[in-house]
């Protein structure tokens, strides 16, 4: 790899009298190379030998298309929660200042801490129908373990994080100055909230909502106890691809990881071009 | 003198500061928030605790003697002691290279490393299992040689890296381009040798970061599920790592004991959520990604 780097005449731009440049990053394109791209390259390679009507037939599955269905309605309804509720928590977090502020917002960072396998089976216990919560809701004929609302619940826990953490240093940065020139020129509180500083913040929200969505839809330990995982109702892509591999149906559970690939690369060029754009038109990544 | 009074006519409480939200609004946010973060985020971890020790403490003492579950703490110890420096150097490695030289392509290289966050836990296994599953080239040649991936060590081993890949190079990267260059020109002008300048000038600037790349890295090997559920077979004592010895356990409506083993990984959590806050604290100027994280 280093050889044939140098061949191509991979040197550095600017000539630096700091030593270990062919060192370092040959060794980091080799294992890249070596644990991600390569592997990686499998699923798109043993797809492709697949041949498209193959592909096409298991793609258009009637039980992969909806467990595709399940995954993304869940996760974009998760997304939207957590940016309503995420936003409030980070202009709380930033702005306000109130007794245990310190130790909740380290909290925030619990879902990146915490196993998913844990997540999964102590949400499970709070919302089966004999769980904490779940035991007050069955009465009532409100069932939310081992149905969609149950995965959409597992999916808040997982993406509270991503919307809070992005939104957070925006709010920070913020100039009172451009708020107190809202205020002189006569606007009301929530104009200024809703004209001045919400279009700032768009774009940070906008990276939490695609980051919080994209870790959504792959997401696999947190969901699986709490969803039931009910084909065709309740059944996510992540779990069908397992179902599949222990069926040693190897070219199903590819297909489908090729899809979820090809649609998470197309999320990851979205975030892109949404720090781009925000670069561009605020000065600022989000 | 007629806006001074004007001014002192003002009713203090009808007009709020205009920069700031009523008392009533804030007192409505915060309660929405703690309320909030109330539901989704420390009630399931109170349940882990309670649930552990539903049955007393001695049944919690016991489940977490059992031989099974013994020998998944141990091997969850022994995939984070092999997967966690091997991320370390690689990430050390990535950063120097990206942070301290300009070559082209090396946005691109940053994205690259990025790719297993945005890649699905389950997909990270398959990857693997597409690898060196029966159907491969690479797997049955090296079962000839006696050498077992999938469905053991190996192959556990490799998905936790996979999906701890980015950690430490994505907390150093950012770090080392901010404190640029100069520190390593002039140790090596003075005379030190490339190596010396890494260990007494680089390493001790990047140490803060350093540990709080691995930290997280911790973090996520010992608690990763997906990508693990998948390449490792389920064999008990064998190949079960905690988190999947917390799902077998589950599974068997053994609840008591899934929860006593999923209470130690809650631990580790609130542990490196502890560490990680004292890190931002006290060296939060040492490290890059101190508010993204």
């Amino acid at each position: 790899m280093t050889a044939t780097l140098a061949a191509a005449g991979w040197r550095p731009r600017k000539p630096s009298v700091i030593p270990g440049f062919g060192l370092t990053l040959g060794f980091t394109l080799a294992y890249l190379s070596l644990i991600v791209l390569i592997p990686l390259a499998g699923i798109v390679w043993r797809s492709a030998a697949l041949g498209w009507p193959r592909f096409w037939a298991i793609a258009t599955d009637e039980r992969t298309l909806q467990a595709l269905k399940v995954s993304f309605g869940t996760a974009l309804v998760a997304a939207l929660v957590n940016v309503f509720f995420g936003t409030i928590v980070a202009w709380v977090l930033v702005r306000y200042r109130f007794p245990g502020r310190r130790i909740i917002d380290a909290m925030v960072d619990l879902p990146f801490a915490l196993p998913t396998a844990v997540a999964g089976i102590a949400l499970t216990a709070i919302y089966a129908p004999n769980g904490w919560i779940g035991s007050l809701l069955t009465p009532l004929g409100v069932k939310i373990a081992f149905t969609p609302v149950g995965i959409v619940i597992a999916l808040i826990f997982i993406g509270l994080p991503f919307v809070v953490r992005t939104v957070e240093p925006l709010i920070e940065e913020i100039d009172a100055e451009v708020e107190e020139a809202a205020a002189t020129l006569g606007a009301k509180r929530l104009q200024t909230i809703s004209r001045v500083l919400l279009p700032a913040l768009a774009p940070a929200i906008l990276t939490g909502f695609a980051l919080a969505f994209a870790r959504g839809v792959g997401e696999y330990g947190s969901v699986i106890f709490i969803a039931g995982n009910i084909p065709y109702v309740s059944e996510i892509a992540p779990l069908l691809i397992v179902i599949r591999l222990e069926e040693f149906d190897y070219a199903a559970a590819t297909a489908i990881a090729a899809i979820m690939l090809a649609l998470s690369f197309a999320m990851l060029l979205v975030i892109n071009l949404i720090q781009a754009w925000s670069r561009r038109r605020f000065g600022h990544g989000a | 003198m007629v806006l001074e009074v004007s001014f002192a006519h003002q009713p203090a409480a009808s007009q709020p500061a205009p920069i700031t939200e009523t008392p009533v609004v804030r007192i409505v946010l915060i309660s929405a928030a703690l309320a909030f973060l109330a539901f989704f985020l420390v009630l399931p971890l109170i349940v882990v605790f309670v649930e552990a020790l539903r049955n007393g403490f001695d049944a919690y003492r016991s489940a977490l003697t059992e031989p099974d579950t013994v020998s998944a703490i141990r091997l969850t110890l022994l995939v984070a002691a092999i997967a966690v420096p091997l991320n370390l150097v690689f990430g050390v490695a990535a950063a120097w290279a990206i942070a301290k030289f300009e070559f082209k392509g090396k946005a691109f290289l940053i994205t690259l490393i990025d790719l297993p966050f945005s890649v699905s836990p389950v997909i990270s296994g398959l990857v693997y299992v597409l690898l060196f599953g029966a159907g491969s080239v690479l797997g049955p040649w090296l079962k000839s040689y006696g050498i077992e991936v999938l469905f053991a060590v190996p192959g556990i081993v490799l998905a936790t890296i996979f999906v701890t890949f980015p950690f430490v190079a994505r907390e150093l990267i950012p770090l080392m381009q901010d404190q640029g260059t100069g520190d390593e020109e002039a140790a090596l002008s003075l005379g030190a040798s490339g190596w010396q300048t890494f260990r007494l000038v680089t390493l001790p600037n990047i140490r803060w970061g350093l540990l709080y790349g691995v930290l997280l890295c911790n973090a996520r090997a010992m608690g990763e599920f997906g990508a693990v559920s998948v390449v490792s077979g389920h064999v008990r004592g064998l190949t079960n790592t905690m988190p999947l010895q917390v799902e077998i356990l589950y599974n068997e409506y053994n609840f008591a004991a899934s929860f006593a083993v999923a209470s130690l990984l809650a631990l580790l959590a609130l542990l490196t959520l502890g560490l990680k806050s004292i890190l931002e604290f006290r060296y939060g100027d040492h490290i890059a990604g101190a508010s993204k994280h």
